[in-house]
C-alpha cells in the first residue's frame, strides 16, 4: 500500500458478530485494510468469508442479529476531517447522509435490488432529492442524466419503467446510476457482475472503469472471481473465514502470492496454458461451518504448509512480507 | 431429506479426516425447533388433556348427562368447602328443598348440617370405559350419595341436568367431530390440490375455478341450507356424520390451495427434474420425492384447519341446525345460553364457551408451532 | 390489463350463476316443500289442511312442476327484477328483504373497514419490532380474537352490557328510529350503533389479517431491495413504509376478497344474537319454513354481493400492483 497518500477509507480491526440462538458467528474477525482515493480495491474470497458483511458494516446496514463489536472505520470527509463510522448513531442523520451521498453501494442481484412495485425513476429521484437540495423537476432531470451517463439508451423513457421491464444488463446499469446519482467518492460494488453473462459483465466493468476515470472515484470491488480482480483492481485483499489472509498490489498477489490459500486459489484456476489431461488442483476439504471454527489459523486444516504445533495453536497476525504487502501466516514470522 | 447439522462441540483440532459430522433427520430438527416454542408445547399439552377427557368422558363425569329432573333446574354451581376442621377434605353441603316464601317456587338451599365429602376415585354410577370395560369409579364423586344429594360442580341446566357431566360428554363429541371432518377435508384437499398443482393445464384451471367459486360463497348460508336439509328423523349418529360431511365439503378448499401451491413450486425444483431424468415414474416422484418435502406444511395446515371446524360445528349447533338433542356438544350446550335474560340469572350456562375458546387457542398455538418448526426459512 | 379485467368479470358472472344454482338446490334439498311445512305448522296450531287444498296451493305456487322448470321460472323472474313472493309473509320478497339486505352490507363493510384500520398498523408494527413486548401482546390478543367465535363474543358483549350496565346493546337503531323513514338523523343513529356489531364481527378477521400482514412483511423485510433503500440513506421508517409495506400490501389486498364472504357469513349468526335487523334472522326462519323464494333470494343476493366485493378487491389489487397491470406473469 502506498503510504504517501492519505487513504479515503481506513478499516481497522473490524469485528462483526451475529448473535443467534444456535451460537455466535464471527462473520468479520479483525479485518483491516485501506482504500486509496481514485483507486480500486478488490476484496476476494469464497462465499461466506465475510466480504459482504464487511461492506454492510462500513455502511452500518448489517442485518439483525448482527452487530459491530469492535474496530474503527475511518472515512476521510470532503472537508478534510475524519469520521469513525462505527461511532455514528445507527440510524442517525450523519450516517444517512454518508450512505448514498459519499459512499454508494451496488448489489449482486439487480432484479431484487429494485422494489418491484416502484418505477426505477421513483427510486432514482428519491435518492437525488435526499442528498441534494433540489425540487422534483430538477431531480428528474438529473436522474435522466444519470441514466444516460451509464449508457442506458432513451433514458427519458426508461426512467418511468419498472425494474422487471429492463434486461439484466440495463438493470445493473440503472443500479449503478442510482448509486452514482449523488456523486459519491467511494463506490462499494458487491459482486456486481456475478449474475450477468460474460459479455454484459465486460460492458459493466468497462463502465465502472470509465466512471472511475471521469470522476476520480474509488471503488471497493467485492467478488469471488479472480479474473475480475485481475482486470480491475489496483490493490487486493484476500479474505478467509472473516479474516484477511493476504493483501498487496494486484501484480504482486497474482505473480507472487505469499499465503498458501492465495497460492492454492490461483493454482485452481483453469488456464489455457496448462498441460492437457492433468487433474485440476483443488483445495482439499471444505469451508468449515461457522459454528465450528478451527482453533488457531482458520485455514490450517486445508493447508499444504501446515506446521503442527504452531498453526493449530495460535492465530497468525498480519505480518509484513514485502513492500507494502502483508500476509497472515506463520511461514513469515 | 436429511439435513446436515454440525453440532458445535469444543473446537475441533483434529485433521481433516477425523472431523466428526453429526446428522439429524428432518423430523428431529423439527422437533427441536418445536420444543423451543413454549406456547406450542403448552397448547399440545392442553389438547392431550382434552382428548383424554374425550376418550374417558365417563370417568371424568360423575352423573348421567341425560338424567333430568325438572325440580333441580337451573341450580347454581355448588360452592366447595376445601377444608374440614383444618384438614384438606373437600366437601359440599347437601341441598335441602324448601319453598321460597315469596314466589312459592321450590328452591334449594345448602343444608349446613350435612356434609357430603368429595372423594377422588370414588364409586358412582356404573359405566363402561371405552365401551367394554365395566367400571364404577369416577375421577371424583360424592360417595354414598342418596338421590337428591349429588354434586353439581357447574350447576344444572334448564332441565336439571348436571352441567359438568354434560360438558365432559360434549367435549367428546366436539373434539372428535373436528378430527373426522378434517380427515375428509384433508383427503379431498390433497387429492384435488395435488392433481391441480401437478398436472396443471386445463384440469388446474377447472379445479381452481371451482375452488374460487366455493370460496366466494358465504359459508354460513350454505351450511344453514345444507344443515336444514338434514331430515329431523335421522338418528343422532347419522346427523353427526351428515354435519361432518357438510362442514368438510367447504373446508377442503383451503387445504387444496396449500397443496397446489406446494406442488407448483416443487415442480420446478431441480431435484424433481433430476428424478425424472433418472427415470422415476410419476407416482414415485410424487410420493417419494415431492410429498415428503411438504408433508410438514400439510400437517401444519391441517392442524390449523381444525379450530375453524370446531367453531363451525359449535355455531351450527348453537343455531339449532347442527347437532340436536339428545346429542351433546358444546354448541348444543350453548344453545341454552341464547336468551340474554336467562343468561343473566344463570351465568353458568356460558361456561362451556371456555372449553371452546381454550380448545381453539390450543389448536392454534400447536398449529403455529408446527408451521414455524417446519418452515426452514425462519 | 384489459384481459385481466375481462377474465375476472367472466369469472364473477360464472360464480353468480353457480351460486344461483347452488342456492336453488339447497332450498329444495329438505324433503317436502313449503306446503308440507305449512301443513305442519297449521296442524300444530290445530287446523287441518285437506288434500284438495294442498294440491291447489301447490299448483298456485308452481310447486308441482319438475325442478328444472321451477329453476328456469325463478331465474326468469329474477332477471326481470321480480323476486317473487315470500310465501310465509304473503308479501313480495323485495318488500320483506328491503332495508335488511342493505343493512347487512353496511355492517359488513363497516366491519371490513374496522378490520383493515386495525390490522394494518398492528401487523406492520409486529413485523418491524418482532419479538418485542408489544408484539407478544398483540399476538396473544390476536389469538384470543381468533379463538372466540363471533356469536360467542356477541353473547359475552350482550351479557356484560345487560348484567353490568342494564343496557340492551343489541339492535342497530334506537327505538324511535327503528321504523322511521330514512333521514340524516336516522343515519347518524345507525352510525352510533355501528361500532359494537362492527367490532364483534371484525375481531376474528382482524386477528387473521394481522398474522398475514406480519408474516408477509417479515418475508419482504429480508429482501435485498430493503437493504438497497437503506444504503441510499433513507430514514428507517420511510425504508419500511415506502417499500416492503407496499409490496406486502398486495397479498393483503387479495385477502380482502375473501374477507367479505367471511364477514357476511359471520354477520348472520351475530345478528341473531344481537338482534340486528339484518338478513340473518330472516334467512333462518325462511330456511326452516322452506320459503323458497325468500330463502333462495337471500342466499343469491348475499352471494352476488360478495362476488361484487371480491371483484372490486381484484380491481384494487390490479391498481396497486404494477406487475399485474403490465401483464407480467
Amino acid at each position: 500500500m502506498q503510504k504517501d497518500t492519505k487513504p479515503l477509507l481506513s478499516v481497522r480491526n473490524l469485528k462483526t458478530r451475529f448473535f443467534q440462538d444456535e451460537g455466535t458467528t464471527k462473520a468479520v474477525d479483525g479485518v483491516s485494510f485501506d482504500v486509496q482515493p481514485g483507486k480500486t480495491l478488490g476484496i476476494v474470497g469464497e462465499s461466506g468469508c465475510g466480504k459482504s458483511v464487511t461492506a454492510q458494516s462500513i455502511l452500518r446496514i448489517v442485518d439483525q442479529p448482527g452487530r459491530i463489536v469492535e474496530g474503527e472505520i475511518l472515512l476521510a470527509r470532503k472537508d478534510g476531517t475524519e469520521t469513525d463510522l462505527v461511532k455514528l448513531k445507527a440510524d442517525g442523520r450523519e450516517i444517512r447522509s454518508i450512505r448514498g451521498g459519499e459512499i454508494g453501494l451496488i448489489f449482486q442481484e439487480p432484479m431484487t435490488s429494485f422494489s418491484p412495485v416502484h418505477t426505477v425513476g421513483a427510486q432514482l429521484i428519491e435518492a437525488v432529492m435526499l442528498h441534494n437540495d433540489v425540487g422534483r423537476k430538477e431531480a428528474r432531470r438529473r436522474g435522466i442524466e444519470a441514466l444516460r451517463s451509464v449508457g442506458i439508451p432513451k433514458p427519458e423513457r426508461r426512467i418511468d419503467e419498472y425494474s422487471f421491464e429492463l434486461s439484466g444488463g440495463l438493470r445493473q446499469r440503472a443500479m449503478i446510476a442510482v448509486a452514482l446519482s449523488c456523486d459519491p467518492r467511494l463506490l462499494i460494488a458487491d459482486e456486481p457482475t456475478t449474475a450477468l453473462d460474460v459479455t454484459t459483465q465486460a460492458q459493466i466493468l468497462d463502465l465502472l472503469r470509465r466512471i472511475q476515470q471521469e470522476r476520480g472515484m474509488a471503488i471497493m470491488l467485492i467478488t469471488h472471481n479472480l479474473g475480475v480482480v485481475a482486470e480491475m483492481a489496483d490493490d487486493v485483499v484476500v479474505m478467509y473465514l472473516g479474516r484477511v489472509v493476504e493483501q498487496g498490489k494486484v501484480d504482486d498477489i497474482f505473480h507472487d502470492a505469499k499465503h498458501p490459500y492465495t497460492r492454492a486459489l490461483l493454482q485452481s484456476i483453469p488456464s489455457i496454458e496448462s498441460r492437457p489431461r492433468v487433474k485440476l488442483p483443488t483445495i482439499s476439504g471444505s469451508v468449515p461451518h461457522p459454528f465450528n471454527r478451527p482453533t488457531g489459523c482458520p485455514f490450517h486444516p486445508r493447508c499444504e504448509s501446515f506446521m503442527p504445533g504452531r498453526c493449530d495453536t495460535a492465530e497468525p497476525p498480519l505480518l509484513p512480507v514485502g513492500d507494502g504487502r502483508r500476509a497472515s501466516c506463520f511461514l513469515y514470522q | 431429506m436429511a439435513a446436515l447439522a454440525e453440532i458445535a462441540a469444543a473446537p475441533e483440532t483434529r485433521s481433516l479426516a477425523e472431523q466428526r459430522i453429526a446428522v439429524a433427520t428432518q423430523w428431529q430438527l423439527m422437533w427441536w425447533r418445536f420444543r423451543k416454542h413454549k406456547l406450542a408445547v403448552g397448547g399440545t399439552l392442553v389438547l392431550v388433556a382434552f382428548y383424554l377427557v374425550a376418550l374417558f368422558a365417563d370417568f371424568f363425569a360423575y352423573a348421567d348427562p341425560q338424567d333430568s329432573d325438572a325440580q333441580r333446574s337451573l341450580m347454581a354451581p355448588q360452592s366447595i368447602h376445601w377444608f374440614d376442621d383444618g384438614r384438606f377434605a373437600p366437601y359440599i353441603h347437601a341441598l335441602k328443598g324448601t319453598r321460597d316464601p315469596l314466589t312459592f317456587k321450590r328452591v334449594y338451599v345448602p343444608d349446613t348440617a350435612t356434609k357430603l365429602p368429595i372423594r377422588f376415585l370414588a364409586k358412582g354410577e356404573p359405566y363402561t370405559l371405552l365401551g367394554f370395560i365395566p367400571m364404577e369409579r369416577h375421577l371424583f364423586s360424592v360417595e354414598g350419595a342418596k338421590t337428591g344429594e349429588t354434586l353439581f360442580l357447574m350447576g344444572t341446566d334448564a332441565q336439571g341436568r348436571d352441567l359438568w357431566s354434560r360438558l365432559m360428554f360434549a367435549t367428546r363429541t366436539s373434539m372428535t367431530i373436528g378430527l373426522v371432518s378434517v380427515g375428509l377435508s384433508l383427503v379431498l384437499g390433497v387429492v384435488l390440490g395435488g392433481i391441480s398443482g401437478y398436472f396443471g393445464g386445463v384440469i388446474d384451471t377447472v379445479i381452481q375455478r371451482i375452488i374460487e367459486i366455493l370460496r366466494s360463497i358465504p359459508t354460513i348460508p350454505l351450511w344453514m341450507g345444507l344443515a336444514a336439509a338434514v331430515p329431523n328423523d335421522w338418528s343422532v349418529v347419522q346427523i353427526y356424520f351428515a354435519i361432518t360431511i357438510i362442514i368438510s365439503l367447504i373446508g377442503w378448499t383451503e387445504l387444496a390451495r396449500v397443496v397446489r401451491g406446494r406442488f407448483i413450486s416443487l415442480k420446478q425444483e431441480d431435484f424433481v427434474m433430476a428424478a425424472e431424468l433418472v427415470g422415476c415414474s410419476k407416482m414415485r416422484i410424487i410420493f417419494r420425492h415431492m410429498v415428503p418435502s411438504f408433508i410438514s406444511h400439510i400437517i401444519a395446515a391441517t392442524t390449523l384447519a381444525i379450530p375453524a371446524i370446531i367453531i363451525s360445528e359449535t355455531s351450527l349447533s348453537f343455531l339449532g341446525l347442527g347437532l340436536r338433542p339428545p346429542a351433546i356438544s358444546w354448541g348444543v350446550l350453548l344453545q341454552d345460553a341464547q336468551n340474554i335474560q336467562a343468561l343473566v340469572i344463570s351465568p353458568w350456562l356460558l361456561y362451556p364457551s371456555v372449553a371452546v375458546i381454550v380448545a381453539v387457542l390450543a389448536f392454534n398455538f400447536m398449529g403455529d408451532g408446527i408451521r414455524d418448526a417446519a418452515d426452514p426459512y425462519l | 390489463m384489459i384481459a385481466y379485467v375481462v377474465r375476472r368479470m367472466l369469472l364473477a358472472v360464472l360464480t353468480v350463476w353457480a351460486i344461483s344454482v347452488l342456492s336453488f338446490i339447497i332450498i329444495h334439498l329438505p324433503p317436502g316443500d313449503y306446503v308440507t311445512s305449512y301443513i305442519a305448522s297449521m296442524s300444530a296450531s290445530g287446523s287441518a289442511v285437506s288434500e284438495g287444498e294442498a294440491t291447489a296451493l301447490r299448483e298456485q305456487l308452481g310447486l308441482d312442476k319438475p325442478i328444472t322448470v321451477q329453476y328456469a321460472k325463478w331465474m326468469g323472474l329474477i332477471l326481470q327484477g321480480n323476486f317473487g313472493m315470500a310465501m310465509e309473509w304473503g308479501r313480495p320478497v323485495s318488500d320483506v328483504i328491503g332495508d335488511r339486505l342493505a343493512l347487512t352490507m353496511v355492517i359488513s363493510v363497516a366491519a371490513v373497514l374496522f378490520t383493515w384500520a386495525l390490522a394494518l398498523p398492528i401487523g406492520i408494527y409486529s413485523a418491524v419490532y418482532k419479538y418485542s413486548f408489544l408484539d407478544y401482546v398483540f399476538t396473544f390478543v390476536g389469538f384470543i380474537g381468533l379463538a372466540i367465535p363471533g356469536f360467542l363474543l356477541a353473547l359475552i358483549v350482550m351479557y356484560v352490557g345487560f348484567a353490568y350496565f342494564g343496557a340492551n346493546v343489541g339492535g342497530l337503531f334506537s327505538p324511535d328510529f327503528a321504523e322511521a323513514p330514512w333521514s340524516v338523523a336516522k343515519a347518524w343513529d345507525l352510525a352510533k350503533h355501528l361500532p359494537i356489531p362492527a367490532i364483534v364481527l371484525g375481531v376474528a378477521g382482524t386477528a387473521q389479517l394481522i398474522r398475514i400482514m406480519r408474516s408477509n412483511l417479515l418475508d419482504e423485510l429480508r429482501k435485498p431491495y430493503v437493504m438497497t433503500a437503506r444504503a441510499r440513506g433513507l430514514p428507517e421508517f420511510r425504508v419500511v413504509l415506502r417499500y416492503p409495506v407496499r409490496v406486502a400490501l398486495n397479498p393483503f389486498i387479495s385477502t380482502i376478497g375473501y374477507l367479505l364472504p367471511y364477514i357476511v357469513s359471520g354477520s348472520i349468526i351475530v345478528s341473531l344474537v344481537l338482534s340486528l335487523p339484518t338478513v340473518g334472522p330472516l334467512l333462518l326462519k325462511a330456511l326452516v319454513a322452506q320459503d323458497m323464494f325468500l330463502a333462495g333470494t337471500i342466499v343469491l343476493l348475499l352471494g352476488v354481493m360478495t362476488v361484487v366485493g371480491t371483484f372490486i378487491s381484484d380491481l384494487l389489487l390490479m391498481w396497486v400492483d404494477p406487475r399485474i397491470r403490465l401483464g407480467k406473469d
